[in-house]
Order: structure tokens, then C-alpha cells, then sequence
């Protein structure tokens, strides 16, 4: 029992116990047939699609690498994706890849609501899974009443059963496909196979296939409504421009039964096109009545259209009673003003052009990053030291990175310092040209201590800055680190 | 739930309120969805069988120790014995290899020195500094000076047996004190001092016109035994190279004079038997690369 539709002249009663809790109200959506069922419908295909097939995909990056278009390496600390290889150090790709997911999911919202939620959302896509096979063993909700009072409790239990199980081996193969984004997907399908897989596989196979079941097949549009944060955060974001599911009422109020409203309007009274039918309600994935107004659990689906299409398409009334339309141009229309649209707002533009410059900058990096790096850390105890023969040193530990998947090997220079002496602790194998030359192993990263010491009298305080830079010996590819040269 | 305001009832929703107001904003007395409850439940239920299974509450003198026997410090002891495990190939390798084989393989190097810093800091940072800078009194590992010798085998050594520390094989070599003892008198001392500090073109101070000619005579007379003719000092002993630009204990002219009326000898434990072997071989690796090694 829902307390807060209980009743308009609600009676304060001194033994009217309210409920610990709000028992929930099962929702079996109908089946709808629409445009946006359809886009549903693709999308659903795509998305899952990706999901299932993606670490199948192959991708040549050459010996001692993995051929895997999508791979999480954790145990080497690499993520391929296609031609990109990130490593842990420059987990700032992965920082700006959630920036420009926030941002176009701000975007989205800006244009139209909760729409991410009602078409991409993982949530939206298994749930929708989810009711399909519902349907599909049990029927249509009509069909499961009816089955209540006819069929069988023997035939019951077996639906019960065998959808169940449908929805396990979904949420199982769920779990499946995840695990395969962390290693060899064709290698670990086969040790999976034959029982002989690594056990923290089994063990996320396992909590996938639980939180799948449980969110997907038990808690749907609870997720939506009282576990995700985004409907609070968005609801606060939105504006009145923004193209939300609304339900017409300059159109279809007042709303009254078919032959009812028939009648009105042969009597030139008002009558609005909405025959009461509630097929939206009954579409609806999370039991909203969209003809009250929006609503924090709409999840801007679409199906009421497609729901009240079908209903005006039948009784010969223009479609589009609800649609993707604006509070707004409601209100104007109420007024007899023309609708406006403004797509084009600040915040809108706001988000473009942020979405625009974080993607810019990250392919940008991306582009110029090269297939060696190099950085320096000063030693901060001491900061620098005084030789015996009065000279100044300081130390620094500086870190070559080889990503490349052959060896090679980098000169090592350092410029900033007047008469700089650099000396190399540990991994020099030759000299070149008066520069130390360090081999770095194919796809490995090497650590070293360089000091650089002068006798050139520095200023008082000084804090000179310095680069270190390494140049292939054979490529002439180079990587520079800044850093700073302290003395007394 | 206790202060539920009944009579305090929303016009729209014909629910009635907390009784709670922000800013004119009322608080539904909505009930909770029953998930969420039984969540909550499920949750205490828990705690109670965490109490049941683990360590969980105090006693007057020790606690509850749950049907589990669970234990920290088991626990700990079976995480320690799983990482001497883990690092046993490395470590074995390390115990085997010689100082000069650690040197110039890169992997043994950095597994070396990242266990020599972690040893460093637990057992020597107290007085050279976590860093190895030193101060007064105490060496700094990071300058090129050695009072016993800066390479790998005798920095090892000086580790294993510290210097003038109870270990039969330590390092010994004391300075005298000349001026307490009444080897040397007060104007021997400053001429020799300012000597001393003049082989290292320290200036005198103002004022001061140091009598250089007796000065070395006294070094050669008293000093040169130990530190050398030419003040170059002697690892053998641990007499500090007297020309340089490094001084342990000072350089000012007090500090110096004061060197020489009381006498010098630092003192450092030997380790060999508090450490193990391969923790020392580490540790010397360590101090080697920390820029001053020979
Ligand atoms: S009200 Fe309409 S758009 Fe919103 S969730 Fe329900 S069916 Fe989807
Ligand atoms: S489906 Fe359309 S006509 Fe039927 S109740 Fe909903 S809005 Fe009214």
C-alpha cells in the first residue's frame, strides 16, 4: 500500500499505525510496438553485442604482446584499447575518459532528461532483457492473471522455474563476459571450460552473476528509483527547455472515456484526446503515470508513447498525446503561443564545448605521447651534497620507460647546470659521446640514480632548473624531464 | 519513528510529517521502501555474527576471542611468511651473489636497494638520517668522503663490525686528546689547528694571524702519524682526509681547536649479528649507490 496516494482528506487518526515499510508494488510492464521500442530494441542489440562479443576481437600489435583489441592486463599493469596501450603511469587517460563520461552525461541531460537511463543505462538494457524473457515464459501480465486463477500450481512452478533459470544462465554468461576483458578471451573460455580457470575468475563470475540475477531480475526499477544517485543529481541539473516524456494535458485534458468524450465534442464542449485507457501506466517499466507530470522514476524510456501511439493510432486521434516535449511549450501552448525549441543554451553549449576541448586535449596527448618516457625525482634528504673537493651534488632517481617491444637503448644527458658532471648509479653499459647509455629491456621500465654534480660557484640559494633528457641511440627519439638543481 | 506529528498533515500528499522543517521544506513520514529495511536488518544480523565469530569485545583483562580463533597476529605472522616466501627466489638469488655480481645485474640491483632502504630506515636513519645526509657527529653517506674506505667490500665491512664498537673485528683508531692529556700546550694547539684548517683553504678568522710555521711543525710532530704527511688522512685507521672540504665535526676554528684538546672517535655498532647476512649485503648496496660509494 502506497501511503502517499492513500487519500486526498486524510483523517489523523490516533491508531492509524503507518507501515514500517512501503511493501513494493511488482511491476509487470505490458509489451508495447513503437518507434521507440524499436530504437530500443537496436540499441539493446548494440549494446549487448559489444558487451558479449568485444574481447573476441583480435588485434595485432606484434610478438610478446597481446593480441586483444580490449584488454585489462592487471598483472603487467597495461590497458590495450585497439591502438591505444595505456600504462599505469598514465592513468590520466582513464581520469579524463570519466570527465567526458560525466560531461556527456550532463549533455544528455541538458537535451533531454534522464535519457541515458531509459536507453544505454546497463540497468535499463539487462532489465529489458530481463521482461522479455519474462514474457516470454510466463506471457503478458493480462495472461499471467489469468494464469493465476487457471492454470495449474504444478504449471506455475515450472514457469517460475524455468524463467528463473533463463535468468541465471543470462546473468551467468553476464559474469562470463566480464572476466574476459582481463585476460586471453579465447585461452580463459577454454580453461573455463575444462574447470581449470584462475579462481578469481570463478569468484567474479560468481558476484556478477548474483548482482545481475538480483538487480536485473529482482530489483529493476528499484535500482532506478532509490539506489541511483543520477536522478537526484539530475533532477537538480535539468531545465524547462529540456525535452523530457510529457504527457500533453493542454491536449488531453479533460480526459474522459471514449464515447464520453465523443460526445462532448459533438456538443462543442471541451474534451481532451486522453480516453483514460492507462495502456501508458500499464507500459510503463517503472510504474509511473506519466500524466501526472514528470517524475523523479521516469526514466525518459519512451514506451508510454509508443503505448498511447498504438491507443490514438486506433481510435483515429493524431499520435503523440505523449512525447519528448517540454514543460515550456506546454505552458505556451495553454496560452496559445507557438512552441519554441532551444537546443542550442548555455548550458548546453557549455557542455559541447567542454566535451569538445577535455576529448581535444586527451586525443591530443595521445597522439604526441611517444614510445619512450622518462621522469625525474630530486632526492629530498639531502637536497644536495658537498663533495670533498667542494663541488655541489645533487640526486636524482630517474625512471626510463621502454613501450616499445623491442629492446633499446637511450643516452642520457642532462643540460641547465654550468659544468654539470653527470654520474650514473647502476645499469650503464656504455658511453657515447660522453653520455651514459642505459638498455631498457622491450616493455619495461628501468630505474636509476643519476647524480649531477658541478664546480662552477652557483648563486646564493640557487635553485637552478634542469632537464634530463634521453635520446635513442638508434631511433634519435627523444623524452625530456624537468626538475631543479638545488645548492646551498 | 516515535515523533511522528499526525496531526501535522501535507495538503497534497495527505501524508503526515516528521515534524522536521528546513527553510519551509517539510519532512513526509514516508515509509521506507522494504528492501532497504531488510538490507538493514540483514546487516545487524551480521554484526551479531561477526561478534560471535571474531574478537570482538573487551574483557576486564583480555576479550572475547570468537569461535573462529581468528587472530592479528597469526595473521600477520602467515602474511609475513608468505612474502619471505614470495621474495625467497629473489632473496636467495641475492644471498648467493657477490657484491660486485648484485652491482651489475639491474633486477638483483634494484631488488638489493629497495630492501637496503627499507633496512636503512629501520635500523640506520636514527643517526646517519633517513637519507643518508649525516650530521654533526655522524657521516654522511652521500658526499665522497669514507673515514673507512668507501667501497662495496669496505663498506660491508664497517656495517658488519661497526667502528669502535664491541666487536672484536670493528674498526679502531682513536684520537688523542692532545690538549686534556697535556700532550700538546694551547698555543700548539691553535697553531696546529689553524694549520689544519689552512690545508683546506679555510680562511682565519679576522683578526687572527695564524703562525702557520709552528703549525706544521706540530702536525709533523704529532698528527702526521695518523693523518698523514700531507693531512690526506688514512682509511686504514679512520683518520679523516684533513684536506678536503668536509669536516665532521666542524670547521670552524673553536670547533677544530676543540677536536684537538679532547679527541675524536665516533661510534658505530657492529650489525653482524643483528641483521642477517643477505640484509647487510643489501644494505651496503644500498649505502654504495647513495652517491658516495668508491
Ligand atoms: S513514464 Fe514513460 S518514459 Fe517514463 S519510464 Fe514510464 S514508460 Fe518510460
Ligand atoms: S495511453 Fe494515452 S490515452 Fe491512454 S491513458 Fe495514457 S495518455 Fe491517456
Amino acid at each position: 500500500m502506497n501511503v502517499a496516494t492513500k487519500s486526498e482528506n486524510f483523517e489523523p487518526d490516533a491508531d492509524d499505525d503507518l507501515p514500517l515499510y512501503e511493501a513494493r508494488r511488482k511491476i509487470y510492464p505490458i509489451a508495447v510496438h513503437g518507434t521507440f521500442r524499436r530504437i530500443k530494441w537496436a540499441l539493446l542489440l548494440v549494446t549487448l553485442g559489444i558487451y558479449y562479443l568485444l574481447p573476441f576481437v583480435r588485434w595485432d600489435r606484434g610478438p610478446n604482446a597481446p593480441s586483444q583489441a580490449v584488454l585489462v592486463d592487471l598483472v603487467n599493469g597495461r590497458f590495450y584499447f585497439f591502438f591505444i596501450e595505456i600504462w599505469p603511469q598514465e592513468i590520466y587517460y582513464v581520469t579524463g575518459l570519466l570527465i567526458l563520461a560525466a560531461l556527456v552525461l550532463f549533455l544528455m541531460n541538458a537535451v533531454a532528461g534522464r535519457i541515458w537511463c531509459g536507453y544505454l543505462c546497463p540497468q535499463t538494457v539487462w532489465t529489458d532483457l530481463f521482461q522479455v524473457i519474462e514474457r516470454m515464459v510466463e506471457g503478458d501480465p493480462r495472461q499471467r492473471r489469468e494464469k493465476l486463477k487457471s492454470a495449474s500450481r504444478a504449471q506455475r512452478a515450472f514457469e517460475a522455474a524455468a524463467k528463473h533459470f533463463l535468468w541465471l544462465m543470462v546473468a551467468w554468461w553476464t559474469g562470463g563476459a566480464w572476466v574476459l576483458y582481463f585476460a586471453d578471451a579465447p585461452t580463459l573460455t577454454m580453461q573455463l571450460l575444462k574447470g581449470e580457470g584462475p579462481m578469481v575468475a570463478y569468484l567474479w563470475i560468481g558476484i556478477l552473476t548474483f548482482t545481475t540475477y538480483v538487480l536485473a531480475g529482482h530489483m529493476r526499477e528499484q535500482v532506478c528509483t532509490y539506489m541511483c544517485p543520477w536522478p537526484r543529481i539530475q533532477a537538480a541539473l535539468t531545465d524547462e527547455y529540456a525535452f523530457n516524456v510529457t504527457y500533453r494535458y493542454d491536449r488531453g485534458e479533460p480526459r474522459g472515456s471514449l464515447k464520453k468524450t465523443e460526445a462532448l465534442k459533438l456538443q462543442g464542449l471541451p474534451a481532451g484526446d486522453c480516453i483514460d485507457c492507462r495502456q501508458c501506466v500499464a507500459a510503463c517499466p517503472t510504474g509511473v503515470d506519466i500524466r501526472l507530470g514528470s517524475q523523479l522514476a521516469c526514466i525518459q524510456c519512451g514506451l508510454c508513447i509508443d503505448a498511447c501511439d498504438t491507443v490514438m493510432e486506433k481510435i483515429g486521434r493524431p499520435t503523440r498525446l505523449i512525447a519528448y516535449d517540454t514543460e515550456m511549450n506546454v505552458q505556451r501552448r495553454i496560452k496559445g503561443l507557438a512552441p519554441v525549441t532551444k537546443v542550442f543554451r548555455a548550458r548546453t553549449l557549455l557542455y559541447a564545448a567542454l566535451i569538445v576541448i577535455v576529448g581535444g586535449m586527451m586525443v591530443a596527448t595521445l597522439a604526441m605521447r611517444g614510445s619512450e618516457g622518462l621522469s625525474a625525482i630530486h632526492d629530498r634528504n639531502p637536497l644536495f651534497v658537498q663533495l670533498s673537493d667542494g663541488s655541489i651534488r645533487n640526486a636524482y632517481t630517474l625512471r626510463i620507460v621502454n613501450k616499445q617491444s623491442m629492446p633499446r637503448r637511450f643516452a642520457l644527458s642532462v643540460e641547465g647546470v654550468p659544468e654539470a658532471q653527470l654520474e650514473v648509479v647502476g645499469g650503464i653499459s656504455e658511453i657515447e659521446d660522453g653520455r651514459p647509455v642505459v638498455a631498457v629491456g622491450p616493455d619495461q621500465t628501468f630505474e636509476l640514480r643519476a647524480l649531477v654534480s658541478t664546480h662552477a660557484k652557483l648563486p646564493a640559494e640557487a635553485s637552478l632548473p634542469v632537464t634530463f633528457k634521453i635520446t635513442d641511440v638508434a631511433g634519435g627519439e627523444t623524452s625530456i624531464a624537468p626538475d631543479h638543481f638545488k645548492g646551498p | 519513528m516515535a515523533d511522528i506529528h499526525k496531526n501535522d498533515v501535507d495538503a497534497i500528499s495527505g501524508v503526515s510529517t516528521t515534524g522536521h522543517e528546513w527553510d519551509g521544506i517539510k519532512e513526509l513520514n514516508n515509509p521506507l521502501p522494504r528492501w532497504w529495511l531488510w538490507t538493514f536488518y540483514v546487516c545487524i544480523l551480521w554484526s551479531f555474527l561477526y561478534w560471535i565469530a571474531y574478537p570482538a569485545w573487551p574483557l576486564v583483562t583480555s576479550y572475547t576471542y570468537g569461535v573462529l580463533g581468528w587472530k592479528s597476529r597469526e595473521a600477520i605472522q602467515t602474511d609475513l611468511a608468505d612474502l619471505r616466501a614470495q621474495r625467497a627466489a629473489f632473496g636467495d638469488k641475492l644471498a648467493a651473489a657477490s657484491l660486485e655480481e648484485i652491482e651489475q645485474t639491474p633486477e638483483l640491483l634494484a631488488f638489493a636497494r629497495a630492501q637496503g632502504r627499507a633496512a636503512f630506515g629501520d635500523n640506520c636513519a636514527p643517526c646517519h638520517g633517513a637519507g643518508g645526509a649525516g650530521s654533526k657527529g655522524y657521516p654522511n653517506l652521500n658526499d665522497d668522503d669514507w673515514l673507512w674506505g668507501g667501497s662495496l667490500e669496505q663498506i660491508q665491512t664497517t656495517i658488519l663490525h661497526g667502528a669502535r664498537s664491541t666487536d672484536a673485528n670493528a674498526h679502531v683508531g682513536d684520537m688523542l686528546a692532545f690538549g686534556r692529556d697535556g700532550v700538546l700546550q694551547r698555543p700548539e694547539i691553535v697553531a696546529v689547528a689553524d694549520y689544519v684548517r689552512s690545508l683546506s683553504d679555510l680562511p682565519p678568522p679576522a683578526g687572527v694571524t695564524p703562525d702557520l710555521a709552528k703549525g706544521k711543525e706540530v702536525f709533523a710532530a704529532n698528527c702526521a702519524a695518523c693523518h698523514g704527511d700531507e693531512g690526506k688522512g688514512n682509511t686504514e685507521l679512520g683518520a679523516p682526509n684533513l684536506t678536503d672540504g668536509i669536516w665532521l665535526f666542524g670547521s670552524d676554528r673553536d670547533s677544530v681547536i676543540a677536536t684537538i684538546t679532547n679527541g675524536r672517535g665516533g661510534i658505530m655498532p657492529a650489525w653482524s649479528g643483528r641483521l642477517d647476512p643477505t640484509t647487510i649485503k643489501a644494505l651496503t648496496v644500498y649505502v654504495h649507490s647513495l652517491g658516495g660509494g668508491k
